[in-house]
């Protein structure tokens, strides 16, 4: 049976900031109730969620008002929560799955018969069909969400508490999760808050929904109170929440996203060409994907598309010259090709390959190199022996399109995540290479940051540079005009054709 | 149900274990308990009997391991190397005594320095072989239900190591992207300097994420009752006939190959007493 939340005044400062990070707030939520917290970034929703499951560590801030699950103040030990985050990768705890679903049931001193008998129960529910013993490192980023859900399935809490659990998952996958967070809630009649950018994913089966703001809720009522009432319908647009009807082009209202008319009357010539390709990551021994004949042509848009584990980040990595074929070739062609000793952009110097091939990671930390989103921005121009004045334009330039110009000599690790993918993909963009490839651009994003990446990414275009980009998210590959290209089961028979 | 052909290995374990023999079931502290016995009977002295032997059982054993073998030839190169290594540098050194095999130029060898040569070899590998294979051998979650269960070490403090070994993993997958990303951004390469520096941007890039996994690894942890008081734990490490076998058989080899060594004459003490 779920538990009552209740806060009166309750406020969460952390400990380096003047601000408070969230509230203060008042919430009555009933037992079983089921809530989609929304709130534009920076309202501090994942500080609230902390603060529910009783987790934000006490030396880190200080806290006002009253709060309470139950008849109690939040506190882990208690047992009676359950909380999913959003990196899958940082919430695996154990090597192998069946330890990692029985470790909250230990915690909570469930008797070993017990355990053992929910562990295979919890992971059949979650649609996690293998055997105990996997290995977790083997799993995807969508399994790993699971495998965190089947151990909260198996801990029957009272609270379940999910902080943007779908966020770097695919689509698909997305929806199965939700799914086996909606068996989970019925099965134990939970208390349930979830946070989450795409409304449409929780719309339809949440009790209420709650708007949080910077200076406390401003808004509470089932969902159809909440998008049914047009001016708070534009303030949640205003902040980058993807309503439930619109779907993707919430974009259109706030960024013109020309629509690519005589797209294939531009098309050039092939610059970036993969032959009869197999891919794999370093020392791996079996090719994550096979047989792969693709053609990247200057101006146009190609989207590599396929399940999770189809090797389409291997593709990716590969086309952009980072690591070597596993067997075939990618050779540089026409422009891209000029002034290259060879045609294999693998055996690029790392100088000559990055003013040339943009790659943009799936994490945009790990390309952070500088230690201000100024410097980021033109060391890609600098290396490509662009003059000083050049440099400066360049930079002004993308400072302003990206909004980014107030915070031009900020840290980048410091920025938000919308801020930090704008920069990732501006700072690959910014010596103009003629093959932009990006990994997941739009995963997590909210939908502000996701109509400035449809802008970036059609200048590139209409600047005659490809893009490859790797995507779930079929509404953006159809807003840069991607042609598709499929990986996985399908590839022999999808390769290379067209879908409109 | 078929069976499972992993093709991502654990990046935790050197030699991945391919078959679950009774060593393999065997208890952990077992397993450690055996290395030991044996490095014991190879430390006492330097001498090719009482290493011989050891490293005579080691070898003879390893199949039993479950280990994939070939897996460990790659991997373990480094072993005789370094045993021939330090071998050479004995025969070069060591003391001058019986006939002159070799003498060219600064480089003399005697009966004698080979011999103490061919000790330092055999005793090193003795004694590195059965503690890397059986630490290969261990699974580490089977070895901290044994911590808590019979050494009673804390267990808060073991499943923090235990998980947070797991980040280690990782960070070597984080280290190879941002490798990537570097050379991706240009940076990788070119003179000293600039490598060095881009190095530094990296390691520091790689702090950052680790501190921001470790923080949500811990707040995954708690948010799942970690640190409630009162845990089970569902799989009960126990001892079984194997393990009393085993541990039997490494203190007979070791005292088999301590008395040969003394019946033979070869003992050679490393405390003279």
């Amino acid at each position: 049976m779920g538990l009552p939340i209740r806060a009166h005044g309750y406020s969460w400062r952390h400990a380096d900031r003047d601000s408070l990070a969230v509230g203060p707030v008042d919430l009555d939520i009933a037992p079983g109730e089921k809530v989609l917290l929304l709130g534009p970034s920076g309202a501090g929703k994942s500080t609230l969620l902390h603060a529910i499951a009783g987790v934000l560590p006490t030396e880190a801030g200080e806290s006002g008002g009253e709060f309470l699950v139950g008849e109690a103040a939040p506190d882990p030990r208690r047992g009676v929560t359950g909380l999913v985050l959003q990196d899958p990768n940082s919430q695996v705890i154990f090597s192998r799955i069946g330890d990692d679903v029985a470790f909250g049931m230990e915690n909570l001193g469930l008797p070993a018969e017990v355990v053992d008998a929910r562990i295979d129960a919890s992971l059949a529910a979650m649609g996690l069909d293998l055997p105990q013993s996997h290995p977790t490192a083997a799993l995807s980023g969508g399994q790993k969400q699971r495998l965190a859900l089947a151990g909260i399935h198996a801990m029957a809490p009272e609270v379940i508490v999910l902080d943007e659990p779908t966020a770097n998952i695919d689509p698909v996958s997305a929806r199965a999760v939700r799914d086996a967070v909606l068996t989970v809630q019925e099965s134990t009649a939970a208390t349930m808050i979830v946070v989450e950018h795409r409304v449409g994913l929780w719309s339809d089966d949440v009790d209420t929904v709650i708007v949080l703001g910077r200076a406390g809720i401003v808004a509470h009522g089932t969902p159809d109170e909440v998008f049914g009432d047009p001016a708070l319908t534009e303030v949640l647009k205003a902040t980058g929440i993807w309503l439930p009807e619109s779907g993707s082009p919430t974009a259109t209202d706030r960024w013109t996203v020309p629509a690519r008319t005589g797209a294939q009357d531009r098309l050039g010539s092939p610059v970036l060409v993969g032959e009869r390709l197999s891919v794999a990551r370093p020392r791996a021994t079996v090719p994550a994907a096979t047989d792969l004949d693709l053609e990247v042509r200057a101006g146009e848009a190609l989207g590599i598309v396929g399940a999770n584990g189809a090797g389409k980040s291997t593709t990716a990595l590969t086309l952009a010259g980072l690591i070597p074929e596993f067997s075939g070739v990618v050779r540089a062609a026409g422009p891209l090709a000029a002034g290259a000793k060879e045609a294999r952009p693998f055996t690029w110097p790392s100088k000559f390959l990055a003013p040339r091939i943009g790659m943009v990671f799936q994490e945009p930390e790990h390309q952070f190199l500088k230690s201000s989103v100024a410097d980021e921005l033109a060391l890609g121009p600098r290396l490509a022996g662009w003059s000083t004045a050049e440099v400066d334009a360049r930079v002004t330039e993308l400072l302003e399109t990206l909004g980014l110009a107030d915070i031009a000599d900020a840290h980048p690790q410091g920025l938000s995540g919308g801020e930090k993918r704008r920069l990732s993909v501006a700072a690959m963009i910014a010596p103009r290479p003629q093959v932009l490839i990006v990994d997941e651009p739009t995963f997590g994003q909210d939908a502000l940051t996701w109509a400035g990446l449809v802008a970036l990414f059609l200048d590139v275009l209409d600047h005659g540079s490809a893009v490859v980009a790797v995507s779930h998210d079929l509404d953006f590959l159809d807003a840069i005009g991607a042609r598709r290209f499929t990986l996985g089961t399908a590839a022999q028979t999808l390769r290379g054709e067209r879908v409109e | 149900m078929t069976r499972e052909r992993v093709t991502v290995e654990d990046p935790g374990q050197l030699i991945p274990v391919v078959r679950r023999t009774a060593l393999v079931r065997c208890n952990p502290l077992t397993k450690i308990a055996v290395a030991l016995i044996l490095m014991v009977g190879a430390l006492l002295s330097i001498d090719v009997v009482s290493a011989g032997i050891i490293l005579g059982f080691s070898l003879l054993a390893l199949p039993l391991t479950g280990l994939d073998l070939k897996a460990a030839l790659t991997r373990l190169w480094f072993l005789p190397v370094g045993a021939l290594l330090a071998a050479w540098g004995t025969a070069i050194l060591a003391e001058k005594t019986g006939a002159t095999v070799v003498d060219v130029g600064p480089i003399l060898m005697t009966t004698g320095s080979l011999e103490s040569a061919a000790a330092i070899f055999v005793r090193a590998l003795a004694l590195a072989i059965p503690l890397v294979v059986l630490a290969s051998a261990i699974d580490p979650r089977d070895l901290s239900d044994a911590l808590v269960q019979h050494l009673r070490l804390p267990e808060t403090v073991v499943i923090s190591i235990l998980a947070a070994s797991r980040l280690l993993g990782l960070l070597v997958l984080e280290w190879q992207t941002l490798s990537m990303a570097r050379r991706a951004r240009g940076l990788a390469g070119g003179s000293i300097l600039r490598r060095t520096r881009s190095l530094f941007a990296g390691i520091f890039v790689l702090l950052v994420q680790s501190i921001r996994r470790g923080t949500t690894l811990a707040m995954a942890m708690e948010g799942r009752a970690f640190g409630r008081p009162g845990r089970t734990w569902r799989r009960r490490s126990t001892f079984g006939t194997a393990d009393a076998v085993v541990l039997v058989l490494a203190v007979v080899v070791a005292v088999v190959a301590v008395a040969s060594a003394l019946v033979l004459g070869t003992w050679n003490p490393i405390i003279p007493g």
